[in-house]
């Protein structure tokens, strides 16, 4: 594997709510352990609600109330030395975000600003990160990156809203990776896209990390597109990762339970035989199972399950898995 | 055997603008097909194509332009409420929004039966609604008195088709019934479809844009760009095998769950979505690979090629058109 | 219940409440006045609060603290009619208007939008002079009344309009709901909180425009209430002769009156306010 770029150790994030007296703690990210390596293409995987989308916020230091950090580190591979990000002051984080990480949040098409034509928000963005640059040698280096991608350069004359959604979701993508940042994060960047346009955004993508050489962190649930993109992948349920490993390992030897159910339930093409999918329901992050919190789900439960949350160990040079069933 | 539900022709326009300037949106053209008995059908494009629409039309909550549609052989009046007189029943594509978040779940079962004059009682309510959650794999207990918010998303799914069932309907239109739900769930919702097409008889129409599982569903498939149907057959030929270009890029298109299996070649997308509707001629041939002049000009004929109905010019020259 | 409870945690609901509580209080008390409030010099005029005559007494030879009983339940009695008939009218128009739509909404609209661009407070006050003399309580709330639900309408309508495109009105229908079932069942409880929040304000506004009338004296000045005991302190200079106790009980318990309706209305349409309510229903 290569050098890590950015890692975490034991991340936990909750949310505390107070409502009306009533104290309600939502255990997003409880205890998460991750290695990401440059020049790869890192995918996270799991269903709605398993906390994949606050773990991305927790990553760029994006903790608002009520979100709070609650133990953990996240600690970035900077020019040699390991920075903990929440060790940086609030100008240094800006200057973290874009410049070194850039986030695409979800729905990310309104981080576009709708009164702007796009070459005004291109024009701003440089202009905030890069000194130096008048106006007409801003407009040259977003015209040259957008036609670098493959986008037509008409585009930066148009308003946001008179572009389709994907064509908008790739503009959004163009800007994330515009100062060529080393690690970018896309929360769903394809969700509630057409077929044929997310196949555009997920080619898009591709080619900036071709080219870039640089690490990009993928969150979605749909597992083609993980297959497509992603080198590897990390399967998280519950708040916690329960299997990581390289992609064609993770769909073609899956040890986690969890991971084997959602593997089977894919439908595939040319095949029509009855498929199941998981179990039960997604486990509340509130009030989460003791132990392991797949055990109310998981048909090989053992009793140890329901007592001890199982670690995330490797079992081979490159894939770990969090279960008391696999391993020794 | 009688066809159950048939619809010839049916075209919507949408009307925009102001006074001075106005522009005519045919989301639906012409489209015509038709669902058996014990059948599921998919009626299958991506966003805008117009798939909601006819079910909307078929449901009677849009006036359609023009077209009829037919039930086991009869003319819908336009007053007509399907759901009520024809047992036609639907599921839509937001579990959290098909029911009011500010009432409990179980009302809506028990007004159903009230409505219908399904029950006498409340004990023979009680009853009916039991077996029908049964049928999706519920239990009375555990749903009863409880809110939205305090299921997920797809037991909700399996809670509105359980509804759908309370009036024993021939045809239930699922729009979009899975986009909304994990992946890892999908699987139970549409399986039982399969379950209801096999036990019970009832018909689905299934209108999605994922043709993963519509491919493991459906008997027969639809696909509709820009309003347009362009290919229409069974779902084996119409998938494995596509003839429309369109359907063609959709097929390549699709991530498949097999790293082994990943896309070859890069795909053009359109810029601005509203121009391609306002075309003459066919509607992909801004973007079709093997466009030719025709194209551009008229709208292809159905033409019957290998049991499956195409519209593309490519397909004039080789089978007898109908 | 429940709900009781949990309104409580809020102080402002808590002190509203209370200071209601006791206004409702002295309004009941007015059943046991031992004085016909209309009558003139049934006790020594002008005299300071004491332990007799607790409030003091007026120039008229009234005991100001019943007459203050009889002006809080009589200015009580004309805003409740006056909210709660606007409410009815607010409700119906809205509903109608947002659910049918097209020549319906039109026209309806029409007719609200005329009152709320009209002059308001000259046409009450043109009308009121019109009146006066017949003018009694019940009277009085209707006019107000009249002219308080265009606003609320509109409000209304435009919630209907945005619940309609929700799915579930869709379940609804395909459940066998008619068009009342599902503006009464399915509607109603996201118009709920705007109707409280919106009755309560009215009742302030009907108070507040009672109380102007008043001093305009274009009431029936002969019925105690809040306005007319004020207006009546005013005509009589209690200002100017120093007898503050006469001029200032209107006024407290009018401040009094609004800034509980006020945090009333606030503590309850935050707690009916479909957002929170629905991060308490053990969502997930």
């Amino acid at each position: 594997m290569s050098r890590t770029i950015l890692r975490t150790e034991q991340l936990k994030a909750f949310y505390v709510l107070d409502l009306f007296g009533t104290q309600k703690v939502i255990k997003a990210v409880n205890g998460v352990d991750l290695d990401i390596g440059e020049n790869e293409v890192y995918g996270i995987a799991g269903e709605s609600g398993c906390g994949k989308s606050t773990l991305l916020k927790a990553l760029v230091g994006a903790i608002e109330p009520p979100l709070r950090l609650i133990g953990g580190r996240v600690l970035y591979q900077m020019v040699g030395e390991e920075v903990d990000i929440s060790s940086l002051d609030p100008e240094e984080k800006r200057r973290l975000r874009w410049e070194y990480v850039s986030y695409v949040p979800q729905g990310s098409m309104s981080v576009l600003n709708p009164v702007l034509k796009l070459k005004e928000t291109f024009r701003d963005f440089i202009e905030s990160h890069v000194s130096g640059k008048t106006g007409k040698e801003a407009f040259e280096i977003a015209r040259e990156h957008i036609v670098r991608l493959g986008l037509p350069p008409q585009i930066l004359n148009a308003y946001p809203h008179q572009l389709s959604g994907g064509m908008r979701q790739r503009v959004t993508i163009a800007l994330a990776a515009l100062l060529k940042p080393p690690l970018m994060i896309a929360d769903e960047p394809t969700t509630a896209l057409d077929v044929v346009v997310q196949r555009g955004v997920v080619q898009l993508l591709k080619d900036i990390q071709r080219t870039l050489e640089n690490t990009i962190v993928l969150v979605t649930h749909d597992m083609g597109v993980q297959a497509n993109i992603a080198d590897r992948i990390g399967i998280m349920y519950a708040g916690k990762i329960v299997e990581e490993a390289p992609t064609g390992q993770i769909f073609g030897e899956p040890l986690h339970p969890y991971t084997c159910y959602l593997i089977d339930s894919l439908p595939h093409f040319g095949d029509k035989a009855t498929r199941t999918s998981v179990p039960g329901s997604p486990p509340s992050l509130s009030n989460p199972p003791d132990g392991c919190p797949f055990h109310p789900r998981c048909p090989q439960a053992l009793d140890l399950c329901t007592e001890q949350m199982p670690d995330l160990k490797y079992v081979d040079h490159s894939h770990k898995v969090a279960c008391w069933l696999v391993g020794d | 055997m009688e066809e159950l539900l048939q619809v010839d022709r049916l075209t919507k326009i949408f009307s925009l603008g102001s006074m001075i300037s106005r522009i005519r949106i045919t989301a639906a053209d012409n489209v015509s097909f038709s669902i058996r008995p014990a059948e599921i059908f998919a009626l299958a494009g991506e966003s805008g194509c117009g798939k909601t629409t006819t079910a909307r039309m078929i449901l009677g909550f849009e006036e359609p332009t023009s077209g009829t549609i037919l039930y086991r052989g009869q003319k819908i009046a336009r007053n007509e409420k399907v759901w009520f007189t024809r047992g036609i029943q639907a599921i839509f594509q937001d579990p959290f929004g098909t029911f009011n978040p500010l009432r409990t779940v179980d009302r809506y079962f028990f007004e159903t039966l009230r409505n219908y004059k399904l029950a006498g009682s409340t004990k023979e309510a009680v009853g009916l609604i039991d077996q029908k959650l049964r049928a999706v794999g519920l239990a009375y207990d555990e749903f009863s008195g409880k809110y939205p918010g305090e299921f997920s998303g797809g037991q909700l799914q399996r809670i509105s088709i359980a509804r759908a069932l309370l009036t024993n309907p021939t045809l239930l239109i699922a729009d979009e019934p899975v986009s909304m739900v994990d992946a890892s769930l999908r699987m139970s919702i549409v399986n039982l479809f399969k379950q209801l097409k096999e036990e019970l008889g009832v018909s689905v129409l299934y209108i999605t844009h994922d043709l993963a599982t519509a491919y493991y569903v459906s008997d027969r498939i639809a696909i509709m760009f820009r309003g347009h149907m362009v290919e229409m057959g069974s779902v084996e030929k119409v998938l494995m095998d596509p003839k429309h270009p369109y359907t063609r890029l959709l097929r390549e298109s699709i991530p498949e769950a097999d790293p082994t299996r990943c896309w070859r070649g890069t795909v053009r997308l359109t810029d601005i979505e509203q121009e391609e509707y306002l075309k003459q001629g066919c509607r992909f041939a801004g973007r079709c690979p093997m466009v030719m002049d025709i194209c551009k000009q008229q709208v292809p004929a159905d033409l019957n090629v290998d049991g499956v109905l195409v519209r593309c010019h490519l397909y004039t020259s080789q089978v007898d058109s109908r | 219940m429940r709900i009781v409870r949990d309104l409580f945690r809020d102080h402002r609901f808590t002190v509203s409440f209370c200071v209601l509580c006791i206004l409702l209080l002295l309004a009941i008390l007015s059943l046991f006045s031992p004085y016909d409030p209309t009558r003139w010099g049934v006790v020594p005029r002008d005299l300071k609060p004491s332990r007799t005559y607790l409030l003091g007494t007026n120039s008229k030879g009234q005991d100001i603290f019943w007459q203050a009983t009889f002006a809080v339940r009589n200015s009580l009695i004309i805003s409740l009619i006056a909210g709660l008939v606007s409410r009815v009218i607010a409700v119906l128009v809205g509903m109608v208007a947002g659910y049918k739509g097209k020549t319906t909404d039109r026209i309806l609209m029409f007719i609200s939008d005329s009152l709320l661009v009209m002059p308001l407070f000259l046409i009450i006050v043109l009308l009121a002079m019109l009146v006066r003399d017949r003018m009694n309580l019940v009277t009085l709330g209707l006019l107000l009344a009249f002219f308080g639900w265009a606003w609320d309408a509109r409000v209304i309508r435009a919630q209907i309009l945005s619940l309609r495109e929700r799915e579930f009105t869709q379940t609804a229908i395909l459940s066998g709901t008619g068009t009342l079932g599902l503006v009464l069942k399915e509607y109603m409880p996201f118009a709920t909180p705007l109707v409280f929040s919106t009755l309560i304000n009215n009742m302030s506004w009907a108070i507040g425009m009672e109380m102007t009338l008043a001093i305009l004296g274009l009431v029936n000045l002969d019925i105690p209430t809040l306005g007319t005991t004020l207006q009546w302190a005013i005509s009589y200079q209690a200002m100017l002769l120093g007898y503050w106790w006469w001029i200032l009980t209107p006024v407290v318990l009018a401040v009094l009156l609004f800034v509980a309706l006020y945090w009333l209305s606030a503590s309850i349409s935050e707690y009916l306010d479909p957002r929170t309510r629905l991060q308490r229903v053990g969502a997930h």
